[in-house]
This record gives structure tokens, C-alpha cells and sequence, in this order.
């Protein structure tokens, strides 16, 4: 079973301009991998913004909730607890603010982790691209673009045409294994 | 504008020189053999060195500590009026030292200091093995170790809960959420480059151990969009965490009615303090390594330079809060107050300590307003070790000075160290080091796809210089 095509780039800006050229030829499946963040790639690819500041605000509001529902049911509602001459009471509220807080950004750090491990797809522990021997490089120092045979616009031959016109090299095609 | 094309009137826009972050000129593949090499190459002598000694000392603090927990808390020097001593001082000093870390990887991220990048890695793990460190003594300080379940929120066998008003439970939670933060921003900036390290592994295990905690990354720009969005969030989340986490360590204090601690400059005064006194240890930590490991195209002079100023400019602040402490004592006309600062300089039980801090934190530090200074190594590293120990006094100063001699006379006394925290305490040192040492044996010591990623080849627009060895124009070069 074919993967797709794997192919390489010389530059950060080769792989932008192919980029482009794949967006604007109606692909879908696709994606570029390189050893970091390439600026301005997500227009250059037609890829939305992250929709993880969502989760994270919604994680975010369930510790400030967690933080107020802990403290206030602990120390006013379930056993009202009078210390330091305070007393217990909602008044008490700017004595909770720093748990609050804390708990905030402690949840809404978790979410960042876990919402974007989920949003990646990650973890997993194999994928077709990493039977490529050649695709190792792409967390040192080279620049790889791989399209997926599920995309409706994928051909063998007509896809390895348009990847040679755009420059790429090492063109290959990478296997499925069929259990997977 | 932002692609650096000329202006309206057809000429190219004026800009300042900027020094280049890498130098030589070095490839991806450069940083990429020079990083790793530091894992995959055998270490050298040096490395043993410092390591052997640092795990030996390091055995000092379960030593130290099963003393201390099989015979009570006796055993130290603690006594009344001096209820919290050294532990507390130990505590503040190391949890302080970890701020330097968070700055560099949250706050220089979002003011997009690009420098960072060579430094934010062995910064954020020092943070960690730092409050490591400082977790230790508020949990043993207790007395009754096996009661230290009572800082979690639990209820006790009768009910009752934890008191949430106070400063002690917020830095409960202000520390083990500063910690849990921590590790998971280090984490995720550390994928990238565990994969990295897999793909050049040679044997099988380490192909296994990276591969595993590298989570299957295969730099796929769908991925990095996720990635880069759930760092800039890290960073914003971080930045407020580190602020509020000496904040509340300083409330311990300001919210009582100690002369002394009694304060409301404590929260900004203590965060100052806090990156002032972790910077000073980036750099003891930094340039060694940079020495070792000849990372000199990496951790330039400008990068010294910069945190030269950084230690310079809230050393000031530093200075700063303590004339401002002693004039408010003066103009607050409380006389308790002008006591207790009497005490600390001139007339108490530890005077040397307060003279020793303000050289060591306010005059040593004053020499980076020079050039020269920050570009000499000796003096910088000098500098340093003076801000090391001078923020330990600092803390001393404000914790031991102002209880050992509080309200009536007739109550004071003098506090002393004993063997046994003194050994806890030099166990620590050699734990935070050993922790580093494994850390720059097992982990990218600088955060290689970061680097790699702030090289002016690494803009999608730029061009190559002309074949004929020019250098690009600079409209070419994105700034």
C-alpha cells in the first residue's frame, strides 16, 4: 500500500513557493516538515490558526472555578473556619484570589499540553513517513513536503510530474505497511 | 513593509546594524552536530570532574535530612524567637534563583528577544533542579514529616480543612503550580529536539527512549501551527505565574506584622531580586559550559552582554528597595521599624551580613554600567558569584535579622546554624549541579530547532548572497 510522495527542498524559501504552488493546485492532504517553524507558512500553506487558544480558555475557566468552589465551600460552607479574626464569609473572596489564580494557570497550562498533543495527533509511536531513510533529516537540516495518496487530487504519475516541475528532489514513494 | 522593501519615496529604509546571534555564519546541520555532540561524543574529564563531587555532596542532604526527621527538628538551630532560619532562607534563595529561567523562556519570548533562544533550554532546567532544591526545605521544616500531607487540600480526621487565608497555603499552591508549569514548558520545547536526537541515534535503546518521549514528531507544519500556538500560550500563562510566585513567597512575610517584614514594597522588591539573583546563576552555569563545550559561535558575547545588563538594571532595583525600606522606616516615624533597621545595620546580632549583602547586590554589580566589564569574562563571572552570595544574605538578612530581635528585649536571641542544616545546605548545592551535569549529559543543552529557526536563512524570503561573495542587500534581509 503507497503512503504518498516524499520529496525534498534545498531552502526554507524553496519550500515556501512549492508550498504555495501545492495550496493553489487543490490539495488537501498534504504537509511540509522541517526542523522548525517556518514563518508565514501557515498562509503559504491555506493552514488556519490554531483553535487552541479555545480549549484553553474553557480549561482556564475551570480552574478559576475549581479555586473558588474549593475555597469557598471549604472554609465558609462546609466548616466555616474563623482565623485571624476574619471571617467567613463571600467578603473573604480577595483572601482566595492568589489560589484562584494559581489554579487558573495551572489548568489552562494542562490544557495547553494535552489540547495540543490531541490537536497534533500525538503521541504515536509509528508513521509510514519514518520508513523513509531520507526523511530523517527533516529535524536537522532539510526541508520535506509529503502528500498523501487519500487526497483526491493524488496521481502517480500527474503528482510526481507537478513535484519535479516545482524543483523538488528525492522524490519517492513511500510504502504503508498493511496492518497499519 | 515588514518583507523590508523600500519606502514610499523609493528608498530603502535606514536600519542599525544588528549583531548576528550566530556566528561564523554556521549551517543548520553546524548546530545540529555541535548540540548533539555534547550527548552523543563522550564526555570530557571536566565533565567527571565536577560531577563525582557534586553526587558526593549531594548525598549530604538525605543525610542531613534523615537526622533531621528520625530525631526532630531539634536538631537545628531554630529556636524562639528564630522560628524559621535557615530553611526558609535556603527555600527563598533557591525558589529565587529559579525565576532567572521562566524570564528568559516567557517574558523574552513574548518581548521577542531572539537571544534567548541560545540560552532559554539550560536556564529553564536549571529553574527546575532550583526549585527542586528549594521544595526540600519547606517540606522537612515542618517537624513532623509524616504530618506534611496537611499543606495538600485534605481535610484532617476532624474535618476541619486547610486555612486558605493564609500566605503559607497560597505558596503551596503558587510553588507546585510554578513547578508542574515549569516542566511542562521545558517539555514541549524539548520535543522537537528529542526528535532530533532519535534520528541520529545509533543504538537501540537510545532510539527507544528519545523516540518515546519525542511523542512520533515530525515537524509537520500542521503540527508546528498547534505547537507554536500552545508555546506563545505557555509563555503568556508563564509570565503572570513567575510575577505571582515571589509575590506570594514575599506575602509569607509582608502579610505579618514583623518590623521588617511589614512591607508593601516585598512583592516587587522580591521578584527583582528573584531574576536579578537567577540571571547571576545562568551565567555562573553558562559559561563554563560554554567553555567546555566550545559553544562560543552560540553564546556570544553579546549574549553575556545583555544579561550583564539585565543583573545591572534590577541589581539597581534591588538597591533601590533597600534605600527605600530604610527611608520609610525613617519618614513612617514607627519606632519599631527604626529599631529593626538599626538592628540590621549597625546595632543587632548580624550587621556584617547586611554590609555584606548591600556590596555583594547594589556595588558589585554597578561595574556592568561599563563595557569592558560586561565583556570580560573574569569579571563577569566575578560579578556573579558576588550576586550569588549576596542574594543568600539577602535573605538572610530580612528573615533571621528582623525576627531575632522583634518587639521586647527581653525576648530576643541570637541564632546560629547548626551542623546539621549547614550540611542540608551544601547538600543542596551539590545537587542542583549533579542535576545539571546529568542534564548536559542526556538532554540538547541548547534549543537547537530555536536556534535554527532565528538564522537569517531560516526567513522564507531570504535570497542567498550574490555568487559573487557579496553579502545580501538589505532589502533582502528581513529584520
Amino acid at each position: 500500500m503507497i503512503y504518498g510522495y516524499l520529496c525534498e527542498f534545498p531552502s526554507a524559501s524553496a519550500l515556501y513557493s512549492a508550498a504555495e504552488k501545492v495550496r493553489d493546485a487543490g490539495f488537501r492532504k498534504w504537509d511540509v516538515h522541517s526542523p522548525f517553524p517556518i514563518h508565514g507558512m501557515n498562509e503559504a500553506m491555506g493552514v488556519k490558526r490554531s483553535i487552541l487558544p479555545w480549549f484553553v480558555f474553557f480549561g482556564g475557566s475551570t480552574g478559576t472555578l475549581t479555586g473558588f468552589t474549593l475555597q469557598y465551600f471549604t472554609q465558609v460552607a462546609l466548616y466555616p473556619t474563623i482565623v485571624q479574626a476574619k471571617p467567613a464569609n463571600i467578603f473573604t473572596i480577595p483572601a482566595f484570589f492568589p489560589v484562584i489564580f494559581e489554579l487558573t494557570i495551572l489548568f489552562s497550562a494542562f490544557t495547553s499540553l494535552f489540547g495540543c498533543l490531541a490537536l497534533m495527533g500525538l503521541p504515536r509511536l509509528n508513521h509510514p513517513l519514518f520508513t523513509s531513510k531520507s526523511f530523517k533529516k527533516f529535524s536537522d537540516d532539510g526541508f520535506f513536503l509529503s502528500l498523501e495518496r487519500r487526497d483526491e487530487k493524488f496521481d502517480r504519475e500527474k503528482t510526481r510530474a507537478f513535484l519535479e516541475e516545482m524543483g523538488a528532489t528525492n522524490i519517492e514513494l513511500v510504502e504503508e505497511s498493511d496492518s497499519a | 513593509m515588514a518583507n523590508g522593501t523600500t519606502t514610499a519615496d523609493g528608498t530603502a529604509p535606514a536600519r542599525m546594524e544588528r549583531e548576528e546571534l550566530v556566528l561564523n555564519k554556521r549551517s543548520y546541520n553546524w548546530i545540529t552536530e555541535r548540540i548533539c555532540g555534547v550527548i552523543e561524543e563522550p564526555q570530557p574529564f571536566i565533565w567527571w570532574l565536577l560531577f563525582i563531587p557534586s553526587a558526593l555532596i549531594a548525598t549530604l542532604v538525605p543525610i542531613g535530612l534523615i537526622i533531621l526527621i528520625s530525631t526532630g527538628v531539634g536538631v537545628w538551630g531554630n529556636n524562639h524567637p528564630v522560628g524559621w532560619g535557615w530553611a526558609i532562607t535556603n527555600f527563598v534563595f533557591w525558589i529565587g534563583i529559579g525565576h532567572a529561567g521562566t524570564l528568559i523562556s516567557a517574558i523574552l519570548f513574548l518581548t521577542r528577544q531572539k537571544w534567548r533562544t541560545s540560552i532559554n533550554r539550560a536556564s529553564e532546567a536549571m529553574t527546575l533542579f532550583a526549585v527542586m532544591c528549594a521544595g526540600i526545605f519547606p517540606a522537612v521544616h515542618v517537624g513532623r514529616f509524616w504530618m506534611v500531607w496537611f499543606l495538600a487540600p485534605v481535610p484532617n480526621a476532624n474535618g476541619i480543612w486547610q486555612n486558605f487565608k493564609s500566605a503559607l497555603l497560597w505558596d503551596v499552591f503558587a510553588v507546585s503550580t510554578y513547578f508542574t508549569v515549569s516542566v511542562i514548558f521545558w517539555y514541549l520545547g524539548l520535543v522537537p529536539d528529542l526528535a532530533t536526537i532519535r534520528d541520529r541515534a545509533t543504538s537501540k535503546i537510545k532510539k527507544f527512549s528519545y523516540g518515546l518521549f519525542a511523542l512520533g514528531w515530525r515537524g509537520g507544519n500542521r503540527h508546528w501551527n498547534h505547537y507554536e500556538m500552545a508555546y506563545l500560550l505557555l509563555a503568556a500563562l508563564s509570565t503572570p505565574l513567575v510575577l505571582s510566585v515571589h509575590s506570594i513567597v514575599s506575602f509569607d512575610f509582608a502579610t505579618s506584622t514583623v518590623p521588617g517584614w511589614h512591607t508593601t514594597i516585598f512583592p516587587p522588591y522580591f521578584v527583582a531580586g528573584a531574576i536579578f539573583g537567577g540571571f547571576a546563576m545562568v551565567l555562573t552555569l553558562m559559561i563554563p559550559v560554554r567553555r567546555i563545550y566550545n559553544l562560543y559561535d552560540l553564546i556570544t558575547p553579546k549574549h553575556i552582554d545583555n544579561m550583564a545588563k539585565i543583573i545591572c538594571f534590577t541589581g539597581s532595583i534591588v538597591g533601590y528597595a533597600y534605600l527605600m525600606e530604610l527611608f520609610i522606616a525613617w519618614y513612617g516615624g514607627n519606632k519599631y521599624e527604626i529599631a529593626a533597621f538599626r538592628n540590621r545595620m549597625f546595632t543587632g546580632y548580624y550587621p556584617w551580613a547586611y554590609w555584606c549583602m548591600m556590596f555583594c547586590n547594589v556595588v558589585a554589580p554597578q561595574i556592568f554600567w561599563f563595557k569592558w566589564a560586561r565583556h570580560n569574562i573574569v569579571v563577569v563571572m566575578t560579578v556573579c558569584m558576588f550576586v550569588n552570595i549576596g542574594m543568600w544574605f539577602e535573605r538572610f538578612v530580612i528573615f533571621v535579622t528582623s525576627i531575632a530581635q522583634d518587639w521586647m528585649p527581653g525576648a530576643w536571641d541570637k541564632y546560629h546554624p547548626t551542623w546539621v542544616e549547614q550540611i542540608t545546605f551544601l547538600g543542596t548545592f551539590g545537587f542542583f549541579l549533579m542535576m545539571f551535569m546529568l542534564f548536559i549529559r542526556f538532554f540538547p543543552v541548547i534549543a537547537m530547532s530555536e536556534v535554527k529557526g532565528i538564522l537569517p536563512q531560516s526567513d522564507p524570503h531570504y535570497h542567498e548572497p550574490n555568487s559573487d561573495g557579496a553579502e545580501p542587500q538589505p532589502e533582502e534581509v528581513k529584520a
